[in-house]
This record gives C-alpha cells, sequence and structure tokens, in this order.
C-alpha cells in the first residue's frame, strides 16, 4: 500500500480515518447498523484527479459524497475528519456545509437525466449554485457557463441553455452536468460514475470533454468508476476500495501495469475470458428473414429489413449502441412485436407473427433473461416458486417431481438447494440473474435470448455469468442470442457476431471474421471505443475516429 | 409550436362536453322513472283521471320520451330552465340569486383554505415527521373524521350561542353591505374550510414527498440550496399537477356539496333550494340543478385536466 505524498501547502482534501455507517432493514429481522465505510483514509491535493474504483458496495459513492458532508437516506458519517481547504467540514455546522456545497465542492451524478429537475430550464439549473453562493451575478454566471458549454463541445453553445432537460440527449446533459459543476469555479468535483450510463461511443467523447475541462481549470477531481479501464484515462493516483476498505492506492501507472494486491490483479485482468469460436457447421434452427419493424402504427421504424441465423448450440451476440434495434429484434423474434415484413422460421415452420398465434410449444422454445433481473421477478414468490412455474405451466409437474428438479437447477445455477425458499429481496445481483438463468433453462429451450444480463453486474460478477452460461451451452446444448452493448463481452461469449447501426445490421459473420480488420466505419467506432487498460488510450482513440458517434 | 397541446386541450373540452350531454340523459332519464308524472305531482292524489289528461295535454307529456328530452335540452340550452311546480316561478331567475349566494361563499372558502392547504403541506414536509408535521397531520385528519354538519353545530354552539361573535343563522339578501354579508357567512366558511383543509393539505403533502424521492432534490441539496427552497423550488413544481387535481376536486366540492353546510346555516344557495325542492318533489327544479351541479363538477376536472398538460414541460416544450 503506497501512501501518496501530500505537500502541505498543495494539500486540498485530507481525509482521516473516515467511518460511514448506515441502519438497514433486512427482511424479516431486526434493523441493524452496518459500517460501510471502515477507517478509510486518503489525500487530494490541488488540481489533481483521484480515481475511486470497486465493485457496487465497496463504499466508493460514499466515499465521494463525504467530502460534502452528505449521507444518501439513512448513510451516517459516524467517525473520522474530513479536512477541506484546511479545516474539518463536519465541525462547521449545517450553514457551515450548506456554503461549502455548490461552492467549494460540486458534484455530478451518474445519471444526469434523473439529476436535472425536469421543470427548470437548464440555464436556470447550471447558474443556480453560482448565484445563491454569490460567486457571481447572473449576467456573468450565464456567460460562464455559455463558454463552459463551448469547452465541453456542446451543440449551439448560445441557446442550450434556454432548453428544458427532456430536450437533450444522455451524453448532452452528462456534459451539461459537469458544466454546472465547473461553473461555480469549485476547488473540488465528485464525479460518480460519470459515463457508465451512456453508450460506449458517447462515454469517450464525454470522458474526454471531461478530461479537458479538469485540465483546463485546474479543478482537484474524485472520479469514481467501477471500470478501471476509464478511470485510468483521467486519473492521476487510484484507490482500489473493497467492501468498505482500502486495497491499494497508487498512481496510475503503477496499479494498471504493478498491481501489488491479488484483488486488484483481478480487476486488472478481469475483461477476457479466452472463448473458442464454434465452426458453423450445422444448418440454422432459427431464421430471422428481412423483417422490418415500427413503433407508433408505422411510423418509427426501429428495425430495417434484418435477417439473421441462430445455429444450435452457438452463441449469436448483436451488438450497438442504444437505440439500434437490439431489443426490439429480440421483441420480434419471441412475438411481442409482430413484425410488419418479413418471417422468422423455426425448425423449418415460419412461427406466427404474434404472440397469441404461437403454441405453448413454440413459446417454451424460446426463453429470455432481462437486463433487470430484480424486476423480472414477482418479489413476493420464492426462488423454488419462480423456478417451478415453467415446470408446472410447460410440462405439468408438481409435488415432489417438480422440487427435485428446482434443486437439480439450482445446482446448474451453482447456487444450492439452501436457497429453495429464499425471496429475491434477499439475494445478491448476480443470484438474482442466475435464478433468472435457471428460470429460462426450466423450460428446456433451445433458445435464449439474453438482453444486456450482464450490464447491470460488476465486473467480475458478470464474469462469473458468462462463465456459467457458457458451460450451460457444452452442457444442454442450448442457443444464445446475446444482446449487448459491451464489446468484451461479446468477445468472450460470441461465435457469430451481427453489429447494428440505426435498425440495420451492417455487419455480420462468425466472430473471428467480424473482428478482423478492414472494418466499416462504424464497426471501427464502436471497437476503438471501448476503453482499454492503457495510459493514453482516449487522446490515440480520439485522434484515430473515422467518424462521430450518433447518440451523442 | 404548442399544436400537440391544443390537441390535448381541444380532446379534454370535447370530452367534458359530451359528458355533460351524457349526464343530461341521464338525469332526463331518472326523472321519468320515478312513479308518478308531473300532472300527478301538481294536482295530487285525489285529481280525476280527467283532470289529468286535460293537464298531460296542456303540458305536453304525452309527446314520446325522446321529445320531451330534446325539448328540455333545448330550452336549457337557450336559458330557459323551465317552471317550478311548487311555485310556478321561473326557474333560471330563482337560481340565478342563489348560485351567486352559493359561489360568494365557495369563494371565501377556497380563498382561505387552498393556500392554507398548500402552506400547511409544504411546512408538513419541510419538517417532515417532526413534531410539527404530525401536529398538522392529526389536526387535519381530526376535521376530516369529523362529520360536517357536526363541525357545524359545534361552530354554532361556540360563536353564535356562547360567545355570540357570528350570527347561528346566515340570512343574506340583495344590497346587503358587504362586511354584514361577510359576517353572515363566517361560520359557513370556516366549516367549508374544515372540511376540504385536511384532503388537501395531505394530498399536498404526499405528492411532494413523492418527488422528494428524485435525483433532482439531492442534486439540489447538493447545490446548497436550503431545505425550503428545495422545497419551493424544485419540489413543487413537479408536484404541482397533483395538487392541481385535489384543489379542483375539493373547490366542485365546495359549490355542489355544500347542501348539508347551507341546511345547517339555512343559507340561501343552491343546495338548501335543491333540497327544499326534493321534498316538494318537484321534479323540473331537481333536473335543472342537477344538470348545474354536473355541469359545474365537469367543468372544474377539465381545468385541473388543462392545467397538468400546462404544468408538464414535456408538452409544453415537445422535442
Amino acid at each position: 500500500m503506497a501512501k501518496a505524498p501530500a505537500n502541505g501547502s498543495d494539500l486540498l482534501l485530507d481525509i482521516r480515518n473516515l467511518r460511514i455507517e448506515a441502519k438497514v432493514y433486512p427482511p424479516g429481522e431486526a434493523p441493524r447498523t452496518i459500517t460501510l465505510v471502515h477507517d478509510v483514509s486518503l489525500t487530494l491535493n490541488k488540481g489533481k484527479v483521484l480515481g475511486l474504483i470497486g465493485e457496487s458496495g465497496a463504499g466508493k459513492s460514499t466515499i465521494g459524497l463525504s467530502s460534502m458532508a452528505y449521507g444518501r437516506g439513512g448513510v451516517k458519517i459516524t467517525g473520522g475528519e474530513i479536512i477541506l481547504n484546511g479545516r474539518d467540514i463536519r465541525k462547521g455546522g449545517t450553514q457551515g456545509i450548506r456554503a461549502l456545497r455548490g461552492r467549494e465542492v460540486c458534484y455530478v451524478a451518474q445519471s444526469a437525466a434523473a439529476a436535472f429537475n425536469p421543470a427548470h430550464r437548464l440555464m436556470d439549473q447550471v447558474v443556480e449554485a453560482s448565484i445563491l453562493h454569490g460567486v457571481a451575478s447572473r449576467a456573468e454566471a450565464e456567460k460562464r457557463a455559455v463558454a463552459l458549454f463551448r469547452k465541453l463541445s456542446l451543440p449551439d453553445p448560445e441557446n442550450i441553455g434556454k432548453r428544458f432537460p427532456h430536450q437533450v440527449s444522455g451524453g448532452q446533459l452528462q456534459r451539461v452536468m459537469t458544466a454546472m459543476a465547473l461553473c461555480s469555479e469549485p476547488d473540488l468535483i465528485v464525479f460518480d460514475e460519470p459515463t457508465t450510463a451512456l453508450d460506449v461511443t458517447t462515454q469517450i467523447d464525454v470522458l474526454a470533454a471531461i478530461k479537458e475541462a479538469i485540465r483546463d481549470t485546474g479543478v482537484a477531481a474524485l472520479y469514481i468508476s467501477h471500470d478501471l479501464a476509464v478511470v485510468a484515462q483521467v486519473s492521476d493516483e487510484i484507490m482500489v476500495l473493497r467492501h468498505g476498505k482500502l486495497v491499494e492506492w497508487g498512481g496510475t501507472r503503477q496499479i494498471i501495469k504493478e498491481p501489488r494486491q491479488e484483488y486488484t490483479s483481478a480487476l486488472v485482468s478481469v475483461h477476457e475470458i479466452a472463448h473458442e469460436e464454434k465452426k458453423p457447421d450445422a444448418s440454422p434452427f432459427l431464421s430471422v428473414r428481412n423483417v422490418t419493424a415500427a413503433y407508433a402504427g408505422g411510423k418509427i421504424k426501429v428495425l430495417k429489413n434484418v435477417s439473421v441465423d441462430i445455429l444450435p448450440g452457438q452463441t449469436l451476440a448483436v451488438v450497438g449502441e442504444s437505440g439500434s434495434g437490439k431489443s426490439t429484434l429480440a421483441r420480434a423474434i419471441t412475438g411481442l412485436l409482430p413484425p410488419e415484413q418479413g418471417s422468422i422460421t423455426f425448425a423449418g415452420r415460419t412461427l406466427g407473427n404474434r404472440l397469441a398465434e404461437r403454441s405453448r410449444d413454440d413459446l417454451r422454445e424460446l426463453q429470455m433473461i432481462y437486463q433487470m433481473a430484480d424486476v423480472a421477478m414477482n418479489p413476493r414468490q420464492t426462488v423454488g416458486t419462480i423456478i417451478g412455474r415453467p415446470l408446472e405451466f410447460y410440462f405439468g409437474m408438481g409435488g415432489k417431481e417438480r422440487d427435485t428438479r428446482v434443486a437439480e437447477l439450482l445446482d446448474k445455477i451453482e447456487m444450492g438447494r439452501g436457497f429453495i425458499d429464499r425471496y429475491p429481496a434477499e439475494l445478491s445481483g448476480g443470484q438474482k440473474q442466475r435464478v433468472c438463468i435457471a428460470r429460462a433453462l426450466a423450460a428446456k429451450p433451445r433458445l435464449i435470448i439474453c438482453d444486456e444480463v450482464t450490464s447491470a453486474l460488476d465486473p467480475l460478477v458478470a464474469n462469473g455469468i458468462l462463465k456459467l452460461l457458457l458451460g450451460l451451452q457444452a452442457e444442454e446444448g442450448v442457443a444464445y442470442l446475446f444482446i449487448t452493448h459491451d464489446l468484451a463481452t461479446v468477445k468472450s461469449i460470441a461465435d457469430s457476431i451481427a453489429v447494428m447501426y440505426r435498425g440495420e445490421v451492417v455487419r455480420y459473420g462468425p466472430k473471428s471474421e467480424v473482428l478482423k480488420p478492414p472494418f466499416d466505419a462504424y464497426t471501427d467506432l464502436l471497437l476503438s471505443s471501448v476503453p482499454e487498460m492503457e495510459i493514453g488510450w482516449l487522446e490515440k482513440a480520439i485522434s484515430g475516429r473515422r467518424m462521430a458517434s450518433a447518440g451523442n | 409550436m404548442s399544436s400537440p397541446i391544443l390537441k390535448l386541450i381541444a380532446q379534454r373540452v370535447a370530452l367534458g362536453l359530451l359528458l355533460l350531454l351524457a349526464v343530461s340523459v341521464l338525469i332526463f332519464a331518472g326523472t321519468q322513472i320515478l312513479p308518478g308524472d308531473v300532472a300527478q305531482s301538481i294536482l295530487g292524489q285525489s285529481a280525476t283521471p280527467q283532470a289529468l289528461a286535460n293537464l298531460r295535454e296542456e303540458l305536453g307529456l304525452n309527446a314520446p320520451a325522446y321529445v320531451r328530452y330534446f325539448r328540455w335540452l333545448g330550452g336549457v340550452l337557450t336559458g330557459d330552465l323551465g317552471t317550478a311546480l311548487s311555485s310556478r316561478q321561473d326557474i333560471a331567475t330563482a337560481i340565478g340569486g342563489r348560485l351567486w349566494n352559493t359561489l360568494f361563499l365557495a369563494f371565501w372558502a377556497a380563498i382561505v383554505s387552498i393556500p392554507l392547504a398548500i402552506i400547511l403541506g409544504l411546512l408538513a414536509v419541510r419538517y417532515r415527521n417532526g413534531w410539527i408535521d404530525k401536529t398538522i397531520s392529526g389536526l387535519a385528519l381530526a376535521s376530516t373524521s369529523l362529520p360536517e354538519f357536526f363541525v357545524g353545530y359545534l361552530l354554532v354552539y361556540f360563536f353564535a350561542v356562547k360567545w355570540q361573535i357570528f350570527p347561528g343563522i346566515s340570512t343574506v339578501y340583495d344590497g346587503m353591505p358587504f362586511l354584514e354579508r361577510m359576517k353572515a357567512i363566517a361560520l359557513p366558511a370556516t366549516a367549508l374550510t374544515l372540511v376540504v383543509l385536511a384532503h388537501m393539505m395531505r394530498m399536498t403533502r404526499a405528492a411532494i414527498l413523492n418527488v422528494m424521492q428524485s435525483a433532482y432534490i439531492e442534486t439540489a441539496e447538493l447545490k446548497g440550496l436550503s431545505p425550503f427552497e428545495i422545497i419551493r423550488k424544485h419540489a413543487f413544481p413537479n408536484a404541482i399537477a397533483p395538487v392541481i387535481n385535489v384543489v379542483m376536486l375539493n373547490l366542485a366540492f365546495l359549490i355542489v356539496g355544500v347542501v348539508v353546510i347551507e341546511v345547517i346555516f339555512v343559507y340561501p344557495g343552491m343546495g338548501q333550494y335543491l333540497v327544499d325542492h326534493v321534498a316538494k318533489r318537484d321534479v323540473p327544479v331537481v333536473q335543472a340543478v342537477g344538470l348545474i351541479f354536473a355541469a359545474v363538477y365537469i367543468g372544474l376536472n377539465i381545468i385541473a385536466d388543462i392545467a397538468a398538460i400546462v404544468a408538464n414541460p414535456r408538452l409544453r416544450h415537445p422535442k
């Protein structure tokens, strides 16, 4: 554990033995207090960027927000000192804390779309803190805001402030939020996963804009992310956290090149699973032929003439940014959105376009797993009921026979029979997704459609899910249609790949061919936008781009 | 620019008119189902069949129901509500003065209760779960739980009988000086305020608390805004639609639901007029008052809908 040198006069933030606790209310148990952050200390010099990294529950955001003496929900700072600009902010009282929030320390949230008030124009929100704290008059603040919009390469910087949040795209909102944080000229900005919710092609633009703004304004930053490759692009130092404890703290180069702790090494090497591509030797059992589909009564075309094949026991990955039609393709295949043109053939016969035209057996053969495992399960049913339901519905199983099968399925997803009587709320994110996988498997389908199933999970947990899916494919011979925006995941699991862009398949074929140059412009953009664990990758990637991303 | 808004508003208004038409059919049909007819009511149980037949002919009661409905509807649309059976007076003239009295009472009750309810709601959110919130919520609940006639009599007992500050009977007449009139309606207005206050206050509190969960409230907190500023500037504008809705519902109640209060205080408004004529089985009056009450109710709800549409920035400023 390398303690970074902190030169006294340059010291901005000095957190000593921070302890943060929260009261939790577990279902069926008495409320108890748990410790979220265990005596963590950190220092940050003026104008420097410290990256905080770890999986969810590591205490990253909690530590970040403590620099503003803020605790979400029932979270309380119960011990330690938070010294900002030479004084302990916890001793300043409510007035003192309010005076520093939005003035000395500003916050950029993960979802700017939710963090902006829908009822007010952007400009009013951007300048609000500056005017409140008397940093500038309204006219000065607005002038500064426009300059910041320009610096962050927002389109039409003079007028974008007149818009309402819903009139601006997610990537742009994230940049407006960065401008809002910079507007009152704070000493420190807390960036809390500012690019996590964005598409990979948009993330790179926002990341570059944030990095440039930090450099030019000389503001210090705490940059929180679960993605080490992203943090490595903007940080001078990186702190690795786990379960609210410090794992490792050092310079960016040291952390990603010479990690000293085992956990850090695991984070650095998490992305790749070596997956040998299966030969496309069998004939496809499911073919999508020239499918065109639309929402709003044919007005908004979301799929244009899409054709793909799925081979038995193989994985077709569908990649593309949000709005490219990936999930709509899944909806068309399952019959939830009847295509306007084209057909879907399954095992040699044409499937009914609409759900009502399909037999129960057709439904059984195609199962789905979703991104949000917790909302895909009935919170009032036990794991046993959830997994047992398809057994009853499709196979008419009951009693002991069903319970035995549920236990087998639980073994398959590496969870064990002890979970039969648990409720979804008692499971972790990864366990919930495993239960959803078991539920899909219970129907003995030939195809499972996986819609962003690892996107909401921490890298190490997501990795476990991918390995499980690969193992199940080898055992059961089930095929996957794997929808994702994450190219690292694609490399780990796919046999063939379809790249989608604005409703069309722009590149399609076996994995080795799709990922082999020469690339078309969009695939090139997509591939070059995936952050790499390399210092200076961001600048290289930006300068080497051939086209701008669509959805920024 | 605001074409989607105009379209939505036009839809609401058209829907309201359609609804009103349906209500008029229902009111007409309802009075037809009742045993006996107007002629019977006028002449009484002992009338001879010949006298009944003559009167039916004279009043046009032999025409089929739909003809009589359209005749009635046509009259209503041209401002002719018919003649009261009991007094032989023109209904429109009689209602004119009474409607104005009812609106006068409702107006002053609304002027007091709406701002008070919203301010109390804001205060309850600001000090939520503290003693201020609990006191406000407790008193509000207590006042809703008491039936309005009980509240009315309680007020009469203390303010009119015991302390003799305000009159217990709210007599008003044309040409009455304004202050006298205000003094006369003080007790019924207070009773109405107490009845509607709690509902509006609790809905305001709930609507704002719902918004307080949003991420943008955290953003406002992290800008260093004071709790009250956060509620006023960031929470309230987003809670406005449900608040307007409950306010309009209560406004409608103040106009159409005052029957009990008007009877208690012998206040010459629409409610008392209705109750009097129901007792006399004066069907044309009941029809006319019912239609007016329905129109007020539907009209205020349309206003609430339109206000909610206009308050939504997504509709006001489309992409």
